[in-house]
Order: C-alpha cells, then sequence, then structure tokens
C-alpha cells in the first residue's frame, strides 16, 4: 500500500472521530452528567456566604 | 472553624464535608509571587522599549544592553508572572472542583520554591548573557534540568489531586489545565535535547531547518498551551465562579478542548514562512492555523455567552470586566493569528512590528486581563476578606490598563505595515526605495506611543501591587475607614 493511502486514511479516520466526539458531548444521554460537572466550580464549600447573587437551582 | 473569621487561616476553607481543609499556602505563596513578578517583568519591558527610543539608556553597560533584556523581559512576564499565576490558580481550581485537598502538598510547595528559583537563575543568566539562544527558551541545561524535575513535581500533584478527587467528574478547567501540563512537558523535554560543553553553554542535537522546526513545534506550542490552554483552564472555572452561573455550554466545552489541542499542535511552521523549511510543512502550518479560528471562537463565545442574562454585572464588578475584555483581546487575537499566518500576509507583516503588535494584543489583552480577575477574586479569599481593599483601584487599574493595550497594539498595527511597506517598496529599476535606516526614523512616533502604553500597563500593575499589599495586611494594622465599595448596584 503506497503510505500516502495510509495517511489519506488517517487523516478520515481523525474526521470520523471528531464527528464521533461532537456526536457524544451534544447526545442526550450526557445532558444530566454535563449539567452535573458545570456545576462543580459553584459548589466547592458547604456554605458559601461570600456570594451576593442568588442561587438559580436551590437544593 | 469558618475561614471567613480567622485572619490567615492555616491551610484553608473548609471542604464540603467539613472533615479537612484545602491547601491554600502553596497558593498564597504564588498569587504574591505573580504579583511581584508582574512588576518586574513589565518593568523590564518599558525599559527595553525605552532603549528602542533612547538607545543610550543601556548605559553602556552589557548586561543592561537589549538583546540581553529582551530574553529576561520575555520569561520574566511568561514564565514567572504568568506561571505563577498558572501554579496559583491550578491548585486552587483543582481541590475546588475535584473536593480534595492536593496530593503532596510538600511537592506542592517544592514546586513553588523550585519555580522561584528558576527565576532568579533567569534573572542572573540572562543579562550575563549566558543563553541557547532559542527563543522562549533561552535557559541553559542546568536551569532547563531544574525546569523539568520542578514541572514533573507539578504534574504528580496535579494529576495525584484528580485521582483523589471526591466527585465522578473531571471539571474541564481540569482537562485544559492537564493538557497544558503534559504538552508543556514534553515541549520542554524535546526542544532542551544538547549536548552540554560546558557548565553555561551547550548546543542542540538538531541541525539547521530541523532545530528551526523543532524550535517553532516548541515555540508555538508553548503559545499554545502555556499562554492558551493553561489560561482557558482559568477562563472556564473564574468566568462562571465570578458571575456566580455555569459556564454557557459545558458540550461547547468539551468540543472545544479537543479540537484545540489536537489543531494547536501543528501550526508551528508559520513562524517559518520562506525559510528553508520545506514548502509542504509551511502550506501545513498556515492550514491548521486558518483552522484554529474555529475552536479559539469557540471557547471565546462559551466563555462570554457566560453572562447572558446578566450583562448587569458588568457595570458594576470591575473583576467580571477584566474576564470579559479578556476574551474579547483573545478573540481579536486569535482572528489575527491566523489571518498573519496567510503566506501572502505573513510576507508583509513578518520580521516587523506587527508581529510585536499580535504578540501583545494576546500577552496583554488575553493572559494579564485574565490572571488579574483570577488574582482579584482570589486574593480576599485566600486572606479571608470580603472582596478587595479597594474595588475603585480595581475598576481604575481596568481603564488604566484597556488604554494601555490599545495604545501599544494600535501603534504597532500601523508601524508594522508601514515598515513591512518600505521595505518591499523597489523603484523602477529594480533598486530599494527605502534604505532600512529610513524605515526606523519612520517608526520613531509609534515607539513613543508604544511607550506610553506600555508605562500605562505597569502604572496599572503598580495600582494592584498595591491594592494586594494593603488586602494582605493584618486586619489590625489597616484603617478603620476602608473603601466599603458594594459589588452589586
Amino acid at each position: 500500500m503506497d503510505i500516502n493511502t495510509l495517511y489519506g486514511l488517517l487523516t478520515l479516520l481523525l474526521l470520523v472521530l471528531f464527528i464521533g466526539i461532537v456526536l457524544w458531548a451534544y447526545s442526550g444521554r450526557r445532558k444530566k452528567d454535563f449539567e452535573e460537572a458545570a456545576r462543580l466550580p459553584l459548589e466547592d464549600e458547604p456554605t458559601d456566604s461570600s456570594d451576593t447573587d442568588h442561587r438559580e437551582n436551590k437544593k | 472553624m469558618g475561614s471567613a473569621t480567622i485572619l490567615y487561616p492555616g491551610d484553608g476553607a473548609p471542604l464540603m464535608d467539613g472533615t479537612t481543609q484545602y491547601n491554600e499556602k502553596v497558593v498564597r505563596q504564588f498569587a504574591l509571587a505573580t504579583v511581584v513578578w508582574g512588576v518586574v517583568g513589565m518593568a523590564v519591558g518599558v525599559l527595553i522599549a525605552a532603549q528602542l527610543i533612547w538607545p543610550a539608556l543601556n548605559f553602556d553597560v552589557p548586561w543592561l544592553s537589549y538583546g540581553r533584556l529582551r530574553p529576561l523581559h520575555t520569561n520574566a512576564v511568561i514564565f514567572a508572572f504568568g506561571g505563577s499565576a498558572l501554579f496559583a490558580t491550578a491548585y486552587w481550581v483543582v481541590q475546588r472542583t475535584c473536593q480534595t485537598p492536593l496530593f503532596a502538598p510538600k511537592l506542592a510547595s517544592f514546586t513553588f520554591w523550585g519555580w522561584q528559583t528558576v527565576i532568579v537563575l533567569a534573572a542572573v543568566t540572562l543579562p550575563l548573557g549566558i543563553t541557547q539562544s532559542k527563543e522562549y527558551a533561552e535557559l541553559e541545561w542546568p536551569i532547563a534540568l531544574l525546569i523539568a524535575v520542578v514541572w514533573i513535581s507539578y504534574a504528580i500533584v496535579f494529576f495525584g489531586t484528580i485521582v483523589k478527587r471526591k466527585v465522578k467528574h473531571i471539571y474541564v478547567a481540569n482537562w485544559f489545565y492537564g493538557a497544558f501540563i503534559i504538552t508543556v512537558a514534553v515541549l520542554h523535554v524535546v526542544n532542551n535535547l544538547v549536548i552540554p560543553v560546558s557548565l553555561t553553554k551547550s548546543y542542540p542535537i538538531y541541525a539547521g531547518a530541523v532545530d528551526a522546526m523543532v524550535q517553532w513545534w516548541y515555540g508555538h506550542n508553548a503559545v499554545g498551551f502555556f499562554l492558551t490552554a493553561g489560561f482557558l483552564g482559568m477562563m472556564y472555572y473564574f468566568v462562571p465562579k465570578q458571575a456566580n452561573r455555569p459556564i454557557y455550554s459545558y458540550r461547547l466545552s468539551i468540543v472545544h478542548f479537543w479540537a484545540l489541542i489536537s489543531i494547536y499542535m501543528w501550526a508551528g511552521p508559520h513562524h517559518l514562512h520562506y525559510t528553508a523549511l520545506p514548502e509542504w510543512a509551511q502550506s501545513l502550518g498556515m492550514v491548521f492555523s486558518l483552522i484554529l479560528l474555529a475552536p479559539s471562537w469557540g471557547g471565546m463565545i462559551n466563555g462570554i455567552m457566560t453572562l447572558s442574562g446578566a450583562w448587569h454585572k458588568l457595570r458594576t464588578d470591575p473583576i467580571l470586566k477584566f474576564l470579559i475584555v479578556s476574551l474579547s483581546f483573545y478573540g481579536m487575537a486569535t482572528f489575527e493569528g491566523p489571518m498573519m499566518s496567510i503566506k501572502t500576509v505573513n510576507a508583509l507583516s513578518h520580521y516587523t512590528d506587527w508581529t510585536v503588535g499580535h504578540v501583545h494584543a494576546g500577552a496583554l489583552g488575553w493572559v494579564a486581563f485574565i490572571t488579574f480577575g483570577a488574582i482579584y477574586h482570589l486574593i480576599p479569599k485566600l486572606y479571608g476578606r470580603e472582596q478587595m481593599y479597594s474595588v475603585k483601584a480595581i475598576e481604575l487599574h481596568f481603564w488604566v490598563s484597556t488604554i494601555g493595550v490599545v495604545l501599544y497594539i494600535a501603534a504597532m498595527w500601523i508601524a508594522g505595515v508601514m515598515q513591512g511597506l518600505m521595505w518591499r517598496a523597489v523603484n523602477e529599476d529594480g533598486t530599494l526605495t527605502y534604505t532600512f535606516i529610513e524605515s526606523l526614523v519612520a517608526t520613531y512616533p509609534y515607539y513613543m506611543v508604544r511607550l506610553l502604553g506600555g508605562v500605562l500597563f505597569l502604572g496599572g500593575m503598580l495600582l494592584m501591587a498595591w491594592n494586594v499589599w494593603m488586602t494582605t495586611r493584618p486586619v489590625a494594622t489597616r484603617a478603620e475607614s476602608t473603601t466599603a465599595v458594594p459589588q452589586e448596584g
């Protein structure tokens, strides 16, 4: 096999991989996990009295 | 024991479960080092900007000559100021988002003293003219070895903390910090493979165009991972934190991460357009640089849109102003970069002051601004204060440094395009229209404007140092009438 064919296939593989990452990130199944992860910076101390803003999601 | 009631919390604030405390001493050390080296690095920058106008300012002392002070300036602002900020924030962010104290806190303490030793050694050797003469990788092999040891310790502390995390997810900021730490380790080691001939002199194992390519693979990824991925980690934590709302789109942040780190790695050859580097490698570098616009702007939009629905906070919160405006400069610089990587544009811009302007749009507008925002956010928390000593001084710092950056980059744009046009101008008989010295004379007014911009930026940095000093003083020595400015209107 010509080495350039291999390079071409590699490029194709990386493209498929990228599309796969996008589909994975945007799949409905991951939504809840990502919402949890996104709140991590805001939930780092037992009581966060220094914050002046009101929490949108009260527990 | 609440952290807000004690003046100098021994270790730090309590964790979610209240059983133990975060390690904050090393964060405090690096945060203060950031401010100190910021003042030093920017002051050297102002001095060498003045030397370009008045060469006599080197006082005929070799140690103060431009060629030796310029690498001192770049090392001080990138690795001392920016590096200390990255250590401070990475240690803070990884603990907070993993809800666990640092892994190996003594090793973390070693990274502080080790990194400061590197900085002091750089400040001694560079003015002495001891250098590998590779841009952003000047430090000679014994110092490069120490950097490698400190950096591997940093990786152990950081990834050890991730491993012992108490939460399920690894927050996206840690992905960016992690990529930055791993990549910089690889870049540093590969670009410093040298054969020492004495304690202060070594030669690279690479030769010719390969040496140049390795250097700019390193150089551009130092920009991409040290000055971008690391500071994006900062962005993904401090923008949501200061705005008190989650990041606009966590999904976009994942696509942003993978796209950015896989593409950045290939953009280095754009530093070597029209050189002995093979033509195909130059074109490859240009194409990857153009593609980079997409993930860069994806990240910028993700950060800025975090404020969607809460734009009013920008009016009253100067820390948020620093963070959001840094993203605007990031967007500008990451548009300008791909454009300058186009070969025909590069034919005009390369070797001119346009490049210097571009670098400073990124370094001052993006890197320094997001650092200012993060440090202003951290200092009160690290010292158990409600807020900085003077919120008005933060506001003033913001405006002074914004005007400084704009003056700086506008002057360098004009100067750069003018130089490029003068250098390429030819007469009908094929001879050059202008001598080099004529382009230099024409540049003087813009050097003056650049110096003014730099002085303003340094002034803002000094104001910050004063504010940090006043905030971190023990309460007993502080005046009763603390300027209390509410953060929310």
